[in-house]
């Protein structure tokens, strides 16, 4: 665009290091918060008590201390392994049923696809709330099993229409051919739309997958055995219940007076490096989809 | 659309027979969502109706004794119902008057930087808080915010008291929209870049020639491209103006913040899943969801009175 190599007023270059200014403080007060904490999780953890104000680095003598503690905990590995299978569960089957569902939804030959997402669209808006909720999950059996951690949320109404308006996007004359040839609307499911649908299967595998990370009310509602918790059930101990026993099994208490500390910062590092690491890489599906959402309202 | 003539008006039934005969498999595709949204959303709507009984788990529904408005009364005459009203309100309308134009303003000024990468950082870096979860961004406020934490430490260099911040209940509101704002800033300007990438670039180049500077260009141009995207935006907003999540509440409360801090859905979620009165919770719930309705429905009425968007 030529409109960029045109000359700059002063105005125009004012205007340009207010924003400058404005957005680079922006990304600090982002990014800050979780700097902090990875400078403290190393800390030496008496100096992090005796200190308040801002971090640049962690307090000498560094230390890994903290992480030790943290892994050594036994609460905190079976919830690490309870959020793996939530969030891999949760994903793939949440994905697949969606991804069908949504396809069958696109087919102007369903007889049925006005009133379905009659009804899908109505729970978006209006719920009967957790308490009945709660009812059916005991009545139907799953109460305090892995089951009701993930089936009450596993589709998202959400995540099915932003598929669909994918799907819908398909030209039809690829999918001509196939019928003539006799194929079933599985086999083009299978054949025709998994493999063009790459791109927005991503997006929908990203939200889901997000979504069971960061999932814990569940647990707090249908799964009183905290055997079944995901990892975010113990930080919330951890962080805000301030429940000893979830940090450390056996420390003295002296030390523990020290460590504990320590060993939250320690915590909240291990359970957001993971999707932190990750989310540079895969953040321009975030946008995508948001960008597919937005065009549907 | 389907004003053309029909040559045969076959009954419902037998149109739904020939159908699932010639596509079988759509039926079994659509199966498990369709008893997914049977079983979680709509045997729980069915199951409001324990709003207007006393609800006893042994009995269950069939047999649990009907009371009528009962609960609803409790609820209106109860002395937490103006107090769950006005801070539901305030935290919502906080929400909106803070959450809502930040996103906008940041989008059309980091829009108006003429520098590809630049731009490109900054979104990846203001997107990162909402990759957080939410326990960990409450779990940091909460360590943050006490007596010897980074964030009094910060504010009480301009006056605010070096103790708890969390315990005082003018603070908790304010606090509770920042940490909000702090995650979904970045997020919520998506869908505004999207539709400022939309912009037909000959636009601003027919208003250069015309002599409009960069402000006058985004008054004229770029504020009116994105203006439906932004009214859709509202409409949803203020749908929700009553409907708060009570996961980041329950987190952030305390016993000492109560009087500020406490909304329909945590005090719903205390009232029914700690002190185990179903019934009640449910009624208070069901009464807030109605709401809300009645709100989305009035916010596109006006939205499609005044403006040319509407959601539906």
């Amino acid at each position: 665009m030529d409109i960029m190599k045109r000359h700059k007023s002063v105005g125009d270059w004012i205007a340009d290091i207010i924003i400058i200014a404005v957005m680079v403080a922006l990304s600090l007060i982002c990014v800050y918060p979780i700097l902090f904490t990875l400078f403290a999780s190393f800390s030496d953890a008496k100096a992090l008590l005796n200190r308040t104000g801002l971090l640049f680095a962690p307090l000498q003598p560094y230390t890994v201390e903290g992480y030790r503690l943290a892994f050594s905990n036994v609460k905190l590995s079976t919830s690490i392994w309870n959020t793996v299978i939530y969030v891999i569960g949760g994903t793939a089957l949440g994905t697949f049923i969606t991804g069908m569902a949504a396809f069958v939804l696109s087919r102007k030959s369903f007889l049925l696809r006005g009133f379905i997402m009659k009804m899908i669209t109505v729970t978006m808006f209006f719920s009967g709330g957790i308490i009945p909720l709660f009812i059916i999950v005991r009545g139907i059996g799953i109460y305090n099993t892995r089951w009701a951690f993930l089936l009450p949320w596993i589709i998202s109404a959400y995540n099915l229409i932003i598929m669909r308006t994918f799907f819908e996007s398909v030209p039809a004359a690829l999918e001509e051919a196939a019928y003539l040839d006799g194929a079933t609307d599985l086999q083009i499911f299978f054949r025709i739309y998994i493999p063009l649908s790459k791109a927005i299967i991503a997006v929908i595998v990203m939200y889901y997958g997000v979504g069971w990370w960061n999932s814990w009310y569940q647990s707090l509602v249908f799964q009183p055995d905290n055997k079944l918790w995901p990892l975010q059930m113990i930080l919330r101990e951890t962080l805000i219940s301030n429940d000893r026993s979830a940090t450390m099994d056996v420390t003295s208490m002296a030390e523990e007076s020290y460590t504990r500390e320590l060993v939250k910062y320690c915590t909240v590092i291990i359970a957001t490096v993971p999707i932190l690491v990750i989310y540079p890489f895969v953040q321009k599906h975030f946008v995508k989809g948001a960008m597919i959402g937005a065009v549907k309202g | 659309m389907s004003a053309q003539v029909k040559y045969r008006k076959e009954p419902f039934r037998l149109r739904l027979v020939r159908n699932i005969r010639q596509h079988p498999w759509l039926y079994i595709m659509i199966l498990p969502a369709v008893a997914y949204f049977i079983i979680f959303h709509y045997l729980p709507m069915y199951g409001v109706v324990i709003s207007f009984q006393d609800y006893h788990p042994v009995r269950g529904i069939t047999k649990s004794p009907w009371v009528g408005l009962k609960h609803f009364n409790n609820f209106l005459n109860g002395p937490f119902f103006w107090r769950l009203l006005r801070n539901t309100l305030s935290i919502n309308i906080g929400l909106l008057l803070v959450g809502f134009p930040l996103p906008i303003i940041f989008a059309l000024m980091l829009n108006e930087s003429r520098s590809g990468p630049f731009k490109k950082v900054v979104q990846t870096i203001t997107y990162m808080p909402h990759f957080v979860s939410s326990v960990v961004v409450c779990g940091l406020m909460v360590i943050f915010c006490r007596g010897d934490g980074i964030l009094t430490f910060i504010l009480s260099k301009f006056g605010m008291p070096q103790s708890n911040l969390l315990t005082y209940k003018q603070y908790f509101q304010p606090l509770y929209i920042a940490m909000n704002v702090w995650q979904e800033l970045g997020w919520d300007s998506i869908i505004y870049f999207a539709a400022l990438a939309g912009v037909d670039a000959s636009l601003y180049e027919a208003a250069y020639v015309d002599g409009a500077g960069r402000w006058r260009q985004m008054w004229h141009i770029t504020l009116p491209s994105i203006l439906p995207t932004i009214v859709i935006l509202l409409v949803m907003r203020v749908g929700n103006l009553l409907s708060l999540g009570w996961d980041r509440i329950f987190l952030l409360y305390n016993d000492m913040v109560m009087e500020t801090a406490d909304v329909i859905s945590t005090y719903v979620y205390r009232t029914g899943m700690v002190q185990m009165q179903y019934s009640f919770a449910s009624a208070v719930g069901l009464m807030n969801s109605l709401v809300n309705v009645v709100l989305l429905i009035g916010a596109n009425a006006l939205s499609r009175k005044f403006t040319d968007s509407s959601l539906w």
